[in-house]
């Protein structure tokens, strides 16, 4: 399988702060990595590396065969990216801030037109299209993120906590939409819920205060909680891993 | 890489009409244009055909509009975190830049040309020299962009858009008195001669009334052009040492 998206012991400190410690990963296309950890464990920062928003301060990120810090402008065309948050311009429509992606995606007249069109369908913003971000919900805030990571149609993505504060029926659909996409890209996700890495991961990796603690499939993840444990089973392990505190009982 | 720029541009510009920052900016610089030129400046008591009472204050206008204008643009963007965005779409710093402050420098030229009327009014009048009216607009245009340089520059110093406004309003004043005795006499006693006399030859305000007065001379446009690469590659630098942060 060809690898799309990987990282040779990525390490950046702040200051004093060694904030990620030596994260090495291969995502191949048709795989969806959750990328799981405690606040502060230093998912962001990877993922801002990845995505050429920060400079590792020691080890390389390669997107599509591509190294970010060396060639950052072709890597940045292979990706799509969700930042933490889904920042966006509060005075910008839908699709005002979507044709300005498509225009600083390089795309013009008509075809610059259907990108737009395409990615306002994939995320259901038709409702929402004419009305400026700061009279969006956290949710059509995110789909409107998830949308312009997607408009160009790369074959890698990186989304930072793409479900965050949307409703139930809107997570459902956005698994859907990763799920569909995660088949012929590398998508790298992170997440809080551990519901999520079962619902549409194929690999799950565990980060705890800089360093991967765990690397598998969720499946091979649920096989390290005890036989006995019925219920949250995968929170078992990620507490066990992270805080190398285990529950007592039949929690 | 132009078109790229011109897409920021683009967007960049197209915001100052989103919100109606746009329209108090102009409005309130048309009217203080006319306000300085036919009240204070004394345009009709003259009897002169030319535009030196409206090009006169342009110094002290600027100093407090133009920040106005350039004090939004990181520092919004860093204070929203559509910096992470901009900074990871396919631009190259430089483009984000210059794109950024040409639509900055676009806006107050638009504001400039709708004072068209005051120069229509002055040849209807009378028969100024044309030709100096233009090397004051040059000369306007100039410092007006010059201004935006520092305000781009320390607007992405700070998520703060009231920090970016001060600290431009004092920066842009520094430049524009940096000839004065005032300014001279606080660098005299410690700095080096050469560092003073270069100072001297810093003020924005001595270079543009050279323009003012119609002379279009190398060295002051070379000056309004080093100030502004100087800062706008000052800014560049800022942007990627504050993302680090």
């Amino acid at each position: 399988m060809q690898v799309l998206l990987e990282t040779r012991a990525l390490h950046r400190r702040f200051g004093a702060i060694h904030a990620v410690r030596g994260v090495s990963l291969k995502v191949h296309r048709g795989e969806v990595l959750g990328f799981l950890g405690p606040n502060g464990a230093g998912k962001t920062t990877t993922m801002r590396m990845v995505a050429g928003f920060l400079e590792p301060s020691e080890g390389s990120a390669w997107v599509d065969g591509v190294n970010v810090a060396l060639d950052p402008l072709r890597a940045k065309t292979r990706m799509g990216y969700l930042p933490e948050g889904a920042p966006c311009y509060p005075d910008m429509r839908v699709e005002e801030f979507l044709d300005f992606i498509a225009r600083a995606r390089g795309f013009h007249g008509s075809e610059r037109k259907a990108r737009v069109e395409h990615a306002i369908t994939a995320v259901n913003l038709a409702m929402v299209r004419r009305q400026t971000f700061e009279t969006l919900s956290k949710g059509y805030r995110r789909r409107t993120g998830i949308a312009q990571s997607l408009l160009h149609d790369p074959p890698v993505l990186i989304m930072d906590e793409p479900t965050d504060g949307l409703d139930p029926n809107q997570k459902f659909e956005v698994r859907q939409l990763i799920r569909r996409l995660g088949k012929d890209r590398a998508v790298i996700l992170s997440t809080h819920l551990l519901e999520e890495v079962e619902a549409v991961c194929t690999r799950a990796v565990i980060i705890n205060r800089g360093t991967m603690v765990f690397d598998g499939t969720p499946a091979e993840m649920d096989a390290k909680a005890p036989a006995s444990l019925r219920t949250n089973r995968l929170d078992h392990v990620f507490r066990q891993l992270t805080t190398g505190d285990v529950p007592g009982g039949s929690a | 890489m132009i078109a790229r720029t011109l897409v920021i541009a683009r967007r960049e510009f197209a915001s100052y009409f989103a919100t109606p920052l746009a329209a108090v900016f102009l409005v309130i610089f048309l009217f203080l244009a006319g306000l300085f030129t036919f009240n204070i400046g004394g345009f009709y008591d003259r009897a002169q055909a030319d535009l030196r009472p409206f090009f006169q204050y342009h110094p002290w206008l600027f100093l407090f509009l133009v920040p106005a204008v350039s004090m939004r643009l990181w520092a919004e963007e860093r204070r929203t975190g559509t910096v992470e965005l901009l900074t990871t779409l396919p631009f190259r710093l430089g483009e984000l830049v210059v794109g950024k402050f040409l639509a900055a420098w676009g806006f107050t030229l638009v504001a400039l040309a709708l004072t068209a009327p005051v120069w229509i009014t002055v040849n209807w009048l009378g028969e100024p020299d044309n030709g100096v009216i233009l090397a004051g607009y040059v000369g306007s245009a100039l410092m007006a962009g010059a201004f935006l340089a520092v305000g781009a520059c320390l607007s992405a110093c700070s998520k703060s858009q009231v920090i970016a406004f001060v600290s431009c309003v004092v920066a842009c004043f520094l430049l524009l008195l940096t000839g004065f005795p005032a300014v001279q006499d606080f660098f005299s006693g410690w700095a080096p001669r050469a560092v003073v006399e270069a100072l001297a030859s810093m003020s924005a305000l001595i270079h543009f009334e050279a323009m003012v007065r119609g002379v279009l001379d190398a060295r002051d446009l070379l000056f309004f052009t080093s100030v502004i690469v100087a800062f706008l590659f000052m800014n560049a630098l800022v942007i990627d040492w504050k993302k680090a942060l």
